[in-house]
């Protein structure tokens, strides 16, 4: 079966292409949290020449900017960002880590100060010999990626 | 000179650089020896510990009167608008409308960063929940420097509580930055975290776990002693874990003669009172030095010029 049946194409939007298995539901999530009342297409477990299988989500109406994808970044590295505009990708990127999430996560460290006070979390991306940890800004506890998956 | 601590927040161990803490330390020495300028004179310092803690409160606060500043504070959140919900951030930005710097200590890990964020004058952390400490770490450096005339290449053995011990976790930081050779001895449950291991790594810093306190006073210039907490075992497991780790004048016979023992302080068991007649015994010193350090940072973060420190 042709990827391209399995979840229908969008006239304009972005599709987030070869997400890792799994973490499909976790942007999904981040999307929803962004913008309640996008219109989203979910396909999971798809067949994938590359990783066996992946996940893929489409966004009807909304472009995403850079910024936009690297809030994603953590559940899928190397997912691929396509941007359509009359059924045809216009532009297309990976996602790439950012240096830093601000506003995204909650820090997993529960007598950190930035649960009660009105600020947003920030964590800065530390990635060393393939292993990506995440540094609050505020309690300075370094967490595993894995955490937040 | 260029003070490069002036109007400078003090939150963590790590925003300090080799030549800053240095500085501190060169600052309280003089300070010790020859007493100290008003450097705080018709200064008001906010002291506000919405958390109580007797030793750094005190410190904090001799320091600033022998500074010959004002203070204002309280000394636990009980009677405080935090009581009421009040936010942190609002708490800090009202204080800091009031007074010329800011003395913190709270329970919330991240709660002095945050502070330092909103405030309009420094903040310096008198500690946030198990997170950082750093006016202990001063005191601590000061106290190595002082009694070892250097802080570069010494062997210095941390034991007891290295997982949560905070003042183990920064000191051990800090003297990363003057080519150390580090001892560990702890139980296997409260060994240093794995993330400070992999820190010392990363910087080529040498440490080894060694298997007794005997060994480890051999090899040190500086035995660094902490309390292993009751509540992290049970109470069978703690009396045998506990024994293992208490120092007494005895073990002290091989000890090389410059080697001190140092301990932040309050000890329950962990070291013998006959250790405190011993020539190796520091701590109290080094509590002593607490209000030093304290001096000496205040003045560097509240003053452009230290006469002090142009003349030397």
């Amino acid at each position: 079966m042709r990827e391209t049946m399995a979840v229908e194409a969008i006239k304009k939007g972005t599709v987030i292409d070869h997400i890792p298995t799994a973490q499909g539901l976790n942007i999904l999530a981040l999307i929803q949290k962004r913008d309640a009342n996008a219109q989203v297409t979910v396909g999971l477990n798809l067949p994938s020449k590359g990783s066996g299988r992946k996940d893929i989500i489409k966004v009807e109406g909304w472009l995403f900017s850079e910024e936009d994808a690297g809030e994603m970044a953590l559940y899928a590295p190397l997912a691929t960002i396509n941007i359509i505009d009359n059924y045809k990708v216009v532009k297309k990127f990976k996602i790439g880590l950012p240096d830093s999430f601000v506003g995204i996560f909650a820090c997993p460290n529960s007598n950190c100060i930035s649960h009660p006070e009105p600020v947003p979390s920030r964590f800065k991306v530390v990635k060393k010999e393939q292993k990506v940890r995440l540094r609050c800004h505020y309690c300075e506890r370094t967490f595993s990626d894995s955490l937040f998956k | 000179m260029a003070n490069p601590l002036y109007h400078k927040n003090i939150v963590s161990i790590t925003d300090l650089t080799k030549s800053e803490l240095e500085l501190i330390v060169q600052l309280a020495s003089i300070i010790k020896a020859s007493g100290s300028q008003p450097y705080l004179q018709d200064k008001v310092i906010a002291s506000c510990f919405f958390e109580a803690s007797t030793r750094t409160r005190l410190s904090f606060e001799t320091a600033v009167q022998r500074l010959k500043g004002s203070l204002i504070g309280f000394s636990d959140s009980s009677n405080t608008s935090t009581r009421k919900g009040e936010t942190l951030s609002d708490s800090i930005t009202m204080i800091s409308s009031y007074a010329d710097a800011i003395i913190m200590r709270h329970p919330k890990e991240g709660a002095a960063r945050l502070a330092s964020e909103v405030s309009t004058v420094p903040v310096i952390n008198g500690g946030d929940g198990a997170n950082q400490h750093p006016t202990q770490t001063l005191l601590d450096l000061f106290s190595i420097a002082e009694c070892q005339g250097t802080l570069s290449d010494l062997k210095v053995a941390f034991v007891g509580d290295l997982k949560y011990g905070r003042t183990v976790h920064s000191l051990a930081q800090a003297l990363s930055l003057f080519n150390p050779k580090f001892y560990f001895i702890a139980p296997e449950a409260l060994k240093m975290p794995s993330y400070l291991e992999r820190d010392l790594k990363e910087h080529g810093i040498p440490f080894e776990y060694l298997e007794s306190l005997e060994e480890g006073v051999q090899k040190v210039d500086i035995l660094y002693m902490t309390r292993v907490q009751k509540e992290r075992f049970d109470p069978t497991e703690y009396m045998h874990i506990a024994s293992k780790y208490v120092l007494t004048a005895e073990m002290l016979q091989g000890a090389q003669a410059n080697m001190k023992v140092l301990h932040p302080l309050p000890r329950v068991d962990e070291i013998h009172p006959d250790v405190d007649a011993s020539e190796h015994a520091y701590y109290f010193q080094q509590a002593e030095n607490g209000v030093y350090a304290r001096q000496a940072l205040l003045s560097l973060v509240m003053n452009e010029e230290i006469k002090e420190l142009t003349d030397a």
